[in-house]
């Protein structure tokens, strides 16, 4: 019996196939989806800013930002046995939710930005991206496919 | 001192927080009853200060679909506000006003969602009103943006904006009786931190 496992915001989590992971309703945050698939673990991020070094305070949640959460979900990977080589990835989110200017609400963009140059720093090839425009995105990450399955409320499931 | 977090806020804070929301709220009972042309009244807010997960959980879940108009605050103090309105208020006021209820939340009218944004900036209008005759403070509200779709997605919005400062944030429960029965609102209210100071330094509270 495959289980879900639940990625709340600013958290992380991995399973191993057959489960699923999940997180709910990203808006500008972005849903990091990283697979090994010689070993079938699967990992899930759920970032919510871009740069762990423009934190004001309260940086104790490294899970937050794309460069610290990122690297924490591949050590964590890598300690049950992944190979960060071996790994490919999917990512969601970083919608624009209000339809204004200023940098604040651009905040979507900055994290997909940030998301695709720390993957690219780890060598680390994105297969598949269901990012920007407007609307909230649920993810579900499939553990034994590595399929990532993206939900909103107003369109197509897409599976990628 | 000053207030770093949402977190450091003590009962006298939230006490001040609740008397600036009771007569906003008091204030945006009069503006919707003339909008809506019927007796408007009411309850004391509650406010308080919640995590991510528990504000979004009490909104009805991350899936939930309901409608968010935000509002950026400028001028003495800055931040920005977020209404939550479910489904049942915002049919109640079209209902009201245009006789028929919202279909899908999803895809409003231009009727229907600018009722819906005018009835935001009443109400906001209303608190920072409060405010700024409280403290004498000059501040400015933006346009109200409005989108609609899953409730963890809007508060995203906020989200990151007090991730920089903390992992709460001030939540506000209306209660408004319109026509004698009861609708709910809330509001979300991310200051920036200096502007507590501020805010709470201009009514004399100690931080």
């Amino acid at each position: 019996m495959a289980d879900i496992v639940t990625v709340g915001i600013a958290d992380l989590k991995t399973v191993k196939a057959p489960d699923t992971l999940a997180t709910y309703a990203l808006g500008s945050c972005v849903g990091v989806c990283l697979y090994d698939k010689e070993k079938k673990i699967a990992g899930l991020a759920h970032i919510m800013l871009p740069w762990s070094s423009e934190a004001v305070q309260n940086i104790e949640n490294k899970r937050r930002y794309a460069d610290t959460g990122i690297a924490e979900l591949i050590d964590l990977m890598v300690s049950q046995g992944a190979s960060a080589a071996g790994m490919t990835a999917k990512i969601a989110g970083g919608a624009k939710m209000f339809s204004v200017g200023s940098s604040v609400f651009n905040i979507g963009e900055r994290n997909i930005d940030a998301v695709k140059k720390v993957l690219a720093g780890y060598g680390i090839r994105i297969t598949a991206e269901e990012t920007g425009l407007n609307f909230g995105r649920t993810v579900f990450f499939h553990g034994d496919t590595g399929i990532m399955e993206v939900r909103s409320a107003m369109r197509e499931t897409k599976m990628v | 001192m000053s207030i770093q977090s949402i977190e450091q806020l003590n009962e006298t804070h939230i006490d001040v927080l609740r008397e600036i929301g009771n007569i906003g709220s008091g204030n945006a009972a009069s503006a919707l009853a003339e909008l809506l042309q019927c007796p408007t009244r009411i309850n004391v807010p509650s406010v308080r200060a919640l995590d991510f997960e528990n504000a979004v959980n009490y909104l009805g879940g991350p899936e939930n679909i309901a409608v968010g108009l935000l509002v950026n605050i400028s001028g003495d103090i800055s931040g920005m506000m977020l209404y939550i309105f479910q489904e049942d208020f915002a049919s109640r006021m079209t209902e009201r006003l245009f006789g028929s209820r919202i279909k899908n939340l999803m895809d409003m009218s231009e009727m229907e969602s600018s009722l819906i944004s005018e009835v935001g900036n009443i109400m906001g209008a209303s608190y920072i009103n409060a405010i700024a005759s409280l403290a004498g403070m000059r501040i400015d509200v933006s346009v109200p943006m409005l989108t609609a779709d899953m409730v963890g997605a809007i508060l995203s919005v906020p989200a990151v904006e007090f991730a920089k400062v903390g992992d709460k944030v001030l939540f506000i429960d209306d209660s408004f009786i319109i026509d004698d029965s009861e609708i709910k609102s809330n509001m979300i209210l991310v200051p920036e931190m200096r502007s507590l100071d501020t805010l709470f330094g201009r009514l004399g509270v100690s931080v």
